[in-house]
């Protein structure tokens, strides 16, 4: 499957839920969607198209919070990167871990570090600061002094 | 299920002396389910990374792991060098490839040593260990340093290999290959390694995928990934090689995918200094003035699989973001496929056979107390609360 099928398909399936295509180079190429349709798109991508998925970047930034989830089409190089905006005030977005696992550690570091939560986790309990860790502080926000 | 006993190994190692804590719930001899615990020894490198330099990063990257110390430095500059749309000159590509192999063939051997003393095999240990001492002697010679070789930079390399020192890494390379035929015919044809290693910690294509595997684990379950064939980068493109897989997906193709590897590192090296001679004298590293704001995404295959790195920039000289994923984050959540069901004495070679690096996988914020701005942590702290969180941790099991 070629890059531009990908993408065409891709457009034919979720046309209404992509806000954006950001064609960085041959082999890299950011689309933003709308958060409520991320478990179809994850969905369509790692069952009919054969993404692996990598890992998910989170950020805080002035328009909120944002999750690039990083997809790989190994046979031609391409990384694809799925965008969403999240919520300023209550951040959250479908859980991706009942479909693959290996979504499951990366949300529920995101989850503990920015506050981010994903409904239907299996398991959102802290990854890597259970026990020494204030609930409710999220060190990677930008407030965070 | 009857009543299970709970068999820790952690919060250190006891082999491998790195911070992991496992759970074995087992029921008799068998495993029945497996628990990981992280966030023992925290460093926050992500955070870090945002108050540092674009040149000091690299630096700090290298620093994520001890043992594949150049595979992260060579992710982060495929991500710089694609966010700042720069190529650097084939010279910088070789001598970049050339690094990348000769930790490569390191890293292995490293390993193969290992799963040797895992199994109780010390001759193996003793032997992979030996021949691995002049790889790093090796790296001596060109960069300076043993390990943490400090070679990159945005747009290149920070040392030249002259032509003086290639015949001597010539001359390794035949003699590595020598001593790669002893150890692969001491596992490959050794009874003993066989029944311990063979149908043991199996992980099928559909566990690969499922689990986003990547690497040596990946590759011997005939999951023919290689991010330097797939999105080639540095020097491999320029040179021939073949993707080493097997099918079987247990230890004992774990061990044949890396043992096989080593050759293949070799050949890539000997051709990449075949390059170096063509390429006579060219710069080794271009002048980059400017990051401009963007997103760059760049990977590198460490020995242990896909290193990714995330940039985010905003036109200043630090990163705004920097999202870091060592390829044991993906590979040790397989644990709970090929652990389960195994006796216990075969889950600790089926731990091992990830190659897991725990290192790459431990990453925390540095805290600050919100209301005096002061730092949360001093040494004096740090070491009571790791006293007080193993005595917690004893308190939980015993």
């Amino acid at each position: 499957m070629s890059r531009m099928t990908i993408i065409e398909e891709f457009r034919k399936e979720h046309g209404r839920d992509i806000l954006e295509v950001t064609e960085i180079s041959h082999k890299r190429m950011t689309i933003s969607v709308e958060p409520e349709a991320i478990l179809k798109i994850a969905e369509y991508l790692f069952k009919n198209a054969g993404l692996r998925f990598i890992i998910a970047s989170a950020l805080h930034t002035r328009k909120g919070f944002e999750i690039h989830y990083h997809f790989s089409k190994d046979e031609i190089g391409l990384i694809l990167n799925i965008h969403v905006i999240l919520d300023r005030e209550n951040p959250q977005i479908e859980s991706l871990s009942n479909m693959f696992s290996a979504s499951e550690w990366i949300e529920r570091e995101m989850h503990e570090l920015f506050g981010i939560n994903f409904l239907n986790h299996p398991n959102q309990e802290k990854l890597i600061s259970d026990g020494n860790w204030a609930e409710g502080v999220y060190p990677y926000r930008k407030e965070f002094k | 299920m009857g009543r299970k006993t709970l068999i820790p190994i952690g919060p250190y190692h006891p082999l491998q002396e790195e911070p992991e804590l496992f759970k074995l719930y087992c029921d008799g001899e068998i495993v029945r389910d497996i628990k990981w615990e992280t966030g023992y020894n925290h460093r926050g490198i992500e955070k870090l990374s945002e108050s540092k330099s674009f040149d000091q990063v690299f630096f700090l990257v290298e620093r994520i792991c001890g043992i594949c110390s150049t595979s992260h430095p060579f992710a982060f500059a495929n991500a710089m060098e694609e966010i700042a749309g720069i190529e650097v000159t084939d010279r910088a590509k070789y001598i970049r490839s050339i690094i990348g192999e000769l930790e490569r063939i390191h890293s292995h051997l490293l390993w193969v040593g290992l799963a040797g003393h895992f199994l109780g095999y010390n001759t193996v240990f003793m032997w992979a260990w030996k021949y691995r001492e002049p790889i790093l002697d090796l790296f001596e010679m060109i960069t300076g340093n043993r390990n943490s070789y400090a070679m990159f930079r945005i747009g290149g390399v920070r040392r030249d290999i002259e032509e003086d020192k290639i015949p001597e890494i010539e001359k390794a390379m035949g003699d590595i290959r020598r001593k790669t035929d002893l150890l692969t015919g001491a596992v490959m044809d050794d009874p003993v390694i066989h029944a311990r290693t063979k149908g043991v910690g199996i992980l099928t294509k559909q566990d690969i995928i499922d689990f986003a595997a990547v690497g040596p684990t990946a590759r011997a379950s005939g999951v023919a990934i290689d991010v330097r064939k797939d999105d080639p980068y540095a020097a491999y493109p320029l040179v021939d090689w073949k993707v080493i897989t097997a099918e079987a997906g247990d230890v004992f193709a774990k061990a044949e995918v890396r043992l096989l590897e080593m050759y293949e590192s070799a050949s890539i090296i000997d051709q990449c200094l075949k390059g170096l001679r063509k390429t006579g004298r060219q710069d080794i590293s271009l002048k980059v003035k400017e990051i401009p704001a963007g997103m760059g995404t760049g990977r590198a295959e460490a020995p242990r699989g896909e290193v990714f790195h995330c940039v985010f920039t905003d036109g200043s000289n630090s990163p705004a973001r920097h999202k870091i994923r060592a390829p044991s984050y993906v590979n040790i959540a397989t644990f709970k496929k090929s652990c389960v069901g195994q006796t216990i004495a075969d889950a600790t070679i089926s731990l091992a056979a990830v190659d897991p690096c725990y290192c790459c996988t431990e990453r925390m914020a540095v805290a600050y107390d919100i209301s005096t701005g002061e730092k949360m942590m001093n040494a004096r702290q740090l070491i009571e609360l790791s006293n007080r969180r193993t005595a917690e941790i004893k308190e939980k099991i015993i």
